[in-house]
């Protein structure tokens, strides 16, 4: 076990195809043209000494420690601004650089602490770079000026300054700082917020948070890429300086969001000691976010269970049994039930938060060992309409493009998604596209920070009514082709053209006009005019998409309307455009593709389709039903009449994160047997009888497919604190019933993937350690992957348009419930906050608050930060409001990431025609003025603290 | 930090809307609050940051670069005086320790009267004519003990 060490070429690779060559320290180095004469020569092998440059960020040239020369060229210029010129012969290390190199050295470490804790440890450059130009003595002493000091000559030292201890996360130590503006290029650069800065000048300059403010109460976002680029100790994890520096390290994908970040864990011995973003990984390219660079605490937080635990009753306080115990009990109750109810009787939920093989292996278990289709996902309540769109019109279910693609796109529209806060590396990815001058169309009821954050400003922001998309899809597309801007060369080549022209006579009819739709979007037709034709005429112009399209009652018809406009335009099928789903969890598309569906088999294929059973049936050595099973609400709808028994939920808390909970409760609360799976005892446990301990992404191997088809690798950096990774317990359960499972690891379940899945058939754990990561369709024809989808043509043959005539939800406003409430992410929490709540996450978001427009506030009597009841037909609840503008009058928004609100209390069982995905994003609702928790949330409370005793069972002697 | 007061905000909002849609609007907008105000209140930071859309760091980093925009009113009167070598070597030292007695103040005070605001100026490219100093706008060359005493008279008057 070793450190995973990356190479810092200094700065960013040149992008040229002309080639450059020149020598080096007699070295003949060729590079593209524009290369640093530092970053040649690190390629060369060729070490040059510098301090303020790094690879993420330009060059800046102000350590002045990369001096070299150039023969037939005056002075000594900086390695990192210079860039390479054909024939040029460079030195890098001679007499007079060394003395210059020694000077500039002495003086930095004459302000820098003899004794910085940082330098012994190894995590600060300066004394690795004063050793590397041979500086051994200091002639300035320090008893000068100096930041370093409390007193100076028996006063207070007017330079010196406190650390700044205010982030959870890290600290800030000025004393150690030499003011390279590595920090402030990497919060600007790299992540986009310019949070941090250089005040004041000379001697005085130092690093300062918005307006020298404690970095808590400044812009700053924490996603460390200051810390990360920090050479000095100024900047440092505080779980550094607690535990010391790491040990050993290995490469691993984060378990939040959909974006797949790649990261080093760096451990000592079987603990974390920091997260470091991985440059070699290709979502994220060495950026991180506030929850998989600092919030991992979770894993071993004091709440997790490590127990299996059996109840007979709900009511009943938990027990504490062996893994045997609880394993045979599960084989003993589905058994049971399934003789007493009939083999439909029980099912299985996927987890999105858990890796493919774990995913794969409970829809096996449930189709191979329960003899049903009873599988479903957390997809379900997300991106299931994405799938069912795309798949309708390009015949895949999935984002056509990877993350790269941005870097090659001219104009972004965001419709129904909050980049910046839900999926923030790629947000910051985005906005560095943006302000090289990207055009940016955002669509969204609510004014998300990517409207206008610094140094970025949407050009239109249609802030439409929620539940109106496909309204102004439409329009859109309305407007292209009336305007005559449909590519029709590509549509004729790449598009059934019958399809189109019927597309095109219904999208041209008056009433999809943008002018006829106002009266349901409220936004005004020239605004949607513009907008349409800068999407359509721009250049590269690609549709990044969330769940603010897919949870509504026309989730699909929306998705297929964004569809059919890439189609029209011609962007789709090249880097730089295409339609893009921001994917909610770190495994979502993962579970979605081993087959998680009740209809569908691994890799999207029916379960009606004979071929493809069978390829199953003579693997598993069973008889495979053909009938699709039952959605998660269908088997609660099933539960309340009687006739679905037993459930096994892995990784998802469906009380918490379902349409209304009080629907969701009385299911679960019907059955006979309820397996929960999870790290924690989750609102949904409070309802089961067996628990079964889960195991965290650091304590097992496998993969997670992120929102770009990417399949990462997940890397096992401890052993499960609960005994066995997930993919274990379900193994072990199977063979409970009976089944005869023996994977040894998680490769060989991949390999079974791979053998039984056409666009996996190329993927296994030996080519993810080589190559890093592949994205699927991987197999014969794309042995390492396919980053953009469409080429050469659509995966169903012929793109298809589809009308998309919208009809208006059945959720309406009317006197009782007038205003709309609508949903959505923190940047800080995680979705129902399972794991971020267990972290110092908490310091930036204690509480869901219900955003409401100051019109809407004043005509309830509401202030700022009072208690309101929030009421839908489904329920109610309580919570503090925030008066902003940021929502439209009529509109009100909360997250629901805290358990105490209850937002889907209030929302309603309404859903997606074609997938059952819950209307999330739109719900009529009533706000009042109120003085507490609800009379719900307090029975809530209540039940949920009796049905969370432990009874611990007896050491055993 | 206090957020700004409506009045201030209503005071600065003509200045930024006057640059705001030139090139490089903040030092513009940075004069024009120093001309109406005498110095740039910190509490404006905010407001023009959000009008440029920058972040507070890039308004604050450049607000604090340039020593001219101060962070409290002067005195009625702003005398700088130069402190650099060829000044210092032409007796600069002296005028400099006699100056502050006279007004009664260090360097980067300003007097209890509120008559005068003492600065340090590092090179007023008046070389020829050291030690120089600048009052009001208004250079002034060959320093020595009397021209001192008439500038303390003249800030007192």
């Amino acid at each position: 076990m070793c450190m995973v060490n990356e190479i810092d070429y200094g700065t960013p690779a040149s992008k040229s195809d002309r080639m450059v060559t020149l020598t080096i320290d007699g070295k003949v180095v060729t590079v593209p043209e524009g290369t640093s004469i530092m970053r040649a020569a690190r390629e060369a092998g060729i070490e040059v000494p510098k301090l303020c440059a790094n690879d993420m960020m330009k060059a800046y040239g102000s350590c002045r420690l990369c001096l070299i020369e150039i023969e037939g060229r005056n002075g000594t210029p900086a390695s990192c601004t210079t860039p390479v010129a054909e024939g040029i012969k460079v030195a890098t290390q001679t007499d007079r650089l060394g003395s210059i190199r020694r000077g500039v050295m002495e003086l930095y470490m004459s302000d820098h602490p003899a004794d910085c804790p940082a330098c012994a440890e190894g995590d600060c450059d300066m004394v690795e770079m004063a050793a590397k130009v041979g500086l051994t003595e200091n002639r300035y002493g320090p008893n000068g000026e100096n930041h370093v000091a409390p007193l100076l000559h028996g006063d207070t030292n007017p330079h010196f300054r406190e650390q700044d201890l205010s982030n959870p996360y890290f600290a800030y130590d000025p004393a150690k700082c030499i003011v390279c503006s590595l920090c402030v290029r990497a919060c600007g650069e790299v992540q986009g917020t310019f949070a941090l800065t250089v005040e004041g000048r000379g001697f005085e300059s130092r690093i300062a948070a918005s307006m020298d403010d404690p970095f808590l109460e400044s812009e700053c976002v924490s996603c460390g890429a200051c810390v990360q680029a920090c050479p000095t100790g100024a900047l440092r994890e505080k779980t550094v300086i607690e535990k010391g520096m790491p040990e050993w390290s290995a490469v691993t994908t984060c378990a939040y969001c959909g974006v797949g970040c790649t990261f080093k864990a760096e451990m000592r011995g079987e603990e974390v000691v920091r997260m470091v973003p991985y440059k070699e990984g290709q979502a994220n390219r060495g950026h991180s976010c506030v929850k998989g660079r600092f919030a991992w605490g979770y894993a071993t937080h004091k709440d997790r269970i490590l127990n299996p635990m059996i109840r007979e009753k709900i009511t009943d306080p938990w027990q504490e049994v062996s893994w045997d115990e609880a394993f045979a009990y599960i084989a003993k109750e589905f058994r049971r039930l399934q003789y007493q109810y009939g083999k439909g009787s029980v099912g299985g939920i996927t987890s999105s938060r858990c890796t493919n093989e774990e995913t794969y292996l409970v829809q096996k278990l449930v189709r191979q060992g329960f003899g049903n289709n009873n599988v479903d996902t957390c997809a379900r309540v997300c991106h299931s309409p994405t799938g069912y769109g795309l798949r309708m019109t390009y015949g895949t279910s999935a984002g056509t493009q990877d993350f790269d693609s941005v870097e090659h796109t001219d104009v972004v529209l965001v419709i129904g998604a909050n980049p910046t806060d839900a999926h923030p590396v790629f947000g910051s990815r985005m906005k560095k596209r943006l302000r090289e001058g990207a055009r940016l169309i955002v669509i969204d009821p609510r004014r998300i920070d990517l409207v206008r954050t610094p140094h970025v400003q949407a050009d239109y922001h249609l802030p439409l009514r929620p539940g109106t998309n496909v309204a102004m899809l439409t329009a859109l597309a309305h407007v292209i082709v009336e305007e005559g801007l449909v590519d029709e060369q590509f549509v004729r080549e790449r598009c059934d053209w019958d399809a189109f022209q019927d597309w095109a006579e219904f999208v041209l009819q008056p009433e999809h006009s943008p002018e006829a739709v106002e009266k349901y979007t409220g936004v005004p037709a020239e605004q949607v005019r513009a907008a349409a034709r800068l999407y359509a005429t721009g250049g590269n112009a690609a549709i990044y998409y969330g769940l603010g399209v897919t949870e509504h009652s026309q989730g699909s018809t929306a998705v297929m309307a964004i569809a059919n406009l890439a189609m029209a335009t011609g962007n789709i099928g090249r880097p730089g455009v295409g339609v893009n789903p921001l994917r909610g969890q770190n495994n979502v598309q993962g579970s979605c593709d081993m087959g998680s569906f009740p209809h569908e088999l691994p890799g999207y294929r029916h379960i009606a389709d004979d071929a493809t059973r069978a390829v199953y049936e003579s693997l598993w050595g069973v008889k495979l039903d053909n009938e699709p099973g039952l959605r998660i609400p269908n088997m609660l709808d099933a539960a309340v009449d009687g006739s679905f028994k037993g459930l096994y939920v892995q990784g998802e808390d469906i009380l918490q994160s379902d349409p209304n909970t009080k629907h969701v409760a009385a299911g679960l609360a019907a059955m006979e047997c309820v397996v929960v799976h999870d790290l924690f005892l989750n609102e949904t446990a409070n309802y089961a009888h067996v628990f079964l301990p889960g195991s965290t992404f650091l304590e097992k191997d496998g993969t997670f497919t992120n929102a770009e088809r990417r399949i990462n690798r997940v890397r096992k950096v401890m052993e499960p604190k609960n005994k066995y990774a997930d993919w274990e317990v379900t193994q072990k359960m199977a063979q409970a019933l009976g089944l005869d499972w023996n994977y040894q690891h998680p490769s060989e379940i991949m390999d079974e993937i791979a053998k039984t899945t056409p666009t996996f058939a190329g993927v296994s754990f030996d080519l993810l350690d080589r190559v890093g990561s592949v994205q699927w369709p991987c197999n014969e024809k794309a042995p390492l992957g396919t980053p953009v989808m469409h080429m050469d043509g659509f995966v169903r043959g012929k793109g298809r348009f589809i009308r998309t005539a919208y009809v208006p939800t059945d959720e309406k406003v009317g006197p009782r419930f007038p205003l709309l409430l609508t949903t959505g992410r923190i940047l800080s929490q995680y979705n129902v906050g399972a794991q971020t709540r267990r972290t110092a996450n908490m310091t930036w978001h204690e509480e869901d608050r219900l955003e409401i427009h100051p019109n809407d506030a004043e005509d309830r009597g509401i202030r700022d930060g009072d208690y309101v009841k929030l009421a839908s037909r489904s329920g109610e609840t309580s919570l503090r409001a925030r008066i902003t503008d940021r929502v439209a009058p009529g509109v009100v928004y909360t997250t629901f990431h805290h358990p105490d609100t209850q937002a889907n209390v209030v929302t309603t069982e309404y859903s997606d025609w074609a997938t059952n995905c819950p209307e999330y994003k739109v719900t009529a609702v009533q706000v009042s003025p109120s003085n507490g928790p609800t009379e719900w949330q307090r029975d809530y409370n209540d039940q949920a603290k009796r049905s969370r005793r432990i009874v611990h069972a007896e050491p055993a002697e | 930090m206090q957020p700004a007061s409506t009045d201030l905000i209503t005071s600065i909002m003509p200045i930024i809307d006057r640059w705001k849609q030139e090139e490089g609007p903040l030092l513009p907008i940075l004069n024009g609050i120093l001309r109406e105000f005498g110095y740039v209140p910190r509490e404006v930071i905010p407001t023009i940051a959000d009008a440029l859309n920058l972040s507070r760091a890039d308004v604050y980093g450049v607000v604090s670069f340039y020593h001219d925009y101060r962070a409290e009113p002067t005195g009625r009167h702003v005398l700088k005086l130069c402190r650099a070598e060829a000044c210092q070597s032409m007796g600069g030292d002296a005028v400099a320790e006699r100056l502050q007695q006279l007004l009664g103040v260090r360097f980067g005070e300003t007097s209890i009267d509120g008559s005068v605001t003492l600065e340090p100026v590092y090179c007023l490219g008046l070389c020829a004519c050291a030690p120089s100093a600048m009052l009001d706008g208004e250079v002034i060359g060959r320093l020595d003990e009397a021209k001192a005493a008439e500038i303390a008279a003249e800030v007192r008057s």
